[in-house]
């Protein structure tokens, strides 16, 4: 994906979350967790900040959560503790896109670990 | 933080006189940069709110609390921080009667251990920047709220004492999905 479209992405989602916690016919819902394709499903975190985390994963995978919260982890090392890095921007750093790599890499090769 | 008497260090670990010199390098470059200590209060603070919107994100990913019901939980999650970040340990209370104002009591001032304020400082506020972690940390949960340091024992006050007082929930900043 492109950036533009990875933006695009985003910028879809986003109307999409909330209006998928309004139509809900039970009050309080929270919005769109999953998306199931045939071929993948999209996980979205959201913190209490309202910042979102999407995972795009095979539809058999198993522990997005873990997954999400320890990317929820380094950005918040990674990307807030970088005094250069502007909030809401787009993040261009690479110590992030790093330990991001690592941990799908050892996501793929071991599976989930309780960290 | 630790303060270490042997060689053997965690790695992740700073020596809390290296803080406290370092915060102390800080507020001394900023009396000389501003002069008047208002200034270097109000930067103090300003730049307290910028850790605040960042460190609150670490403090969610780490603890994974739910959000506050009310201040009384916001004040608990508050101090829990004070002892995650700088093994601090406030008091609180000096509520008042609507449950929306409550005071952080230290001890002594934070980072300020060997601090004596000189007369052209008398107005400093030399622990300012917990103030404005507090209110960016709780900006960015949508609780607007106001900080101040009410009493300084760099100032002869028996304690230190942080008092936050409750403005409003950003109704308009809540994520999707929270009611």
């Amino acid at each position: 994906m492109s950036t533009n479209e990875k933006m695009f992405l985003g910028s879809m989602f986003y109307p999409l979350y909330a209006i998928a916690s309004q139509i809900s016919p039970e009050p309080h819902s929270s919005g769109i967790q999953i998306i199931e394709a045939e071929n993948f499903k999209l996980h979205c975190l959201q913190t209490l900040t309202g910042v979102k985390f999407i995972l795009i994963t095979d539809p058999k995978f198993v522990g997005v959560d873990i997954v999400l919260r320890r990317v929820y982890e380094i950005y918040s090392d990674y990307v807030l503790k970088n005094p250069f890095y502007a909030l809401e921007m787009p993040i261009r750093c690479d110590l992030f896109l790093e330990n991001l790599k690592l941990l799908l890499e050892e996501v793929e090769k071991f599976g989930i670990s309780y960290k | 933080m630790s303060r270490q008497t042997s060689r053997i260090a965690d790695p992740k670990k700073v020596n809390s006189e290296l803080f406290n010199l370092t915060y102390g390098s800080l507020v001394s470059q900023l009396v000389k940069d501003y002069e008047n200590p208002e200034d270097v209060n109000k930067n103090l603070d300003r730049m307290g709110y910028n850790i605040g919107i960042r460190i609150i994100e670490d403090f969610l990913a780490r603890t994974n609390f739910p959000r506050c019901g009310d201040m009384r939980d916001a004040a608990d999650k508050i101090q829990q921080a004070f002892k995650m970040y700088l093994g601090l340990n406030p008091s609180i209370g000096n509520w008042s009667g609507a449950s929306d104002e409550f005071s952080l009591t230290f001890e002594t001032t934070p980072f300020a251990e060997f601090v004596e304020l000189p007369d052209s400082c008398s107005n400093l506020k030399y622990a300012n920047i917990l103030p404005g972690v507090i209110r960016g940390a709780c900006e960015m949960v949508q609780i607007e709220v106001q900080s101040w340091i009410q009493q300084d024992t760099l100032k002869g006050d028996n304690v230190t004492e942080i008092r936050v007082r409750f403005i409003k929930k950003l109704e308009d900043a809540m994520p999707a999905g929270e009611d």
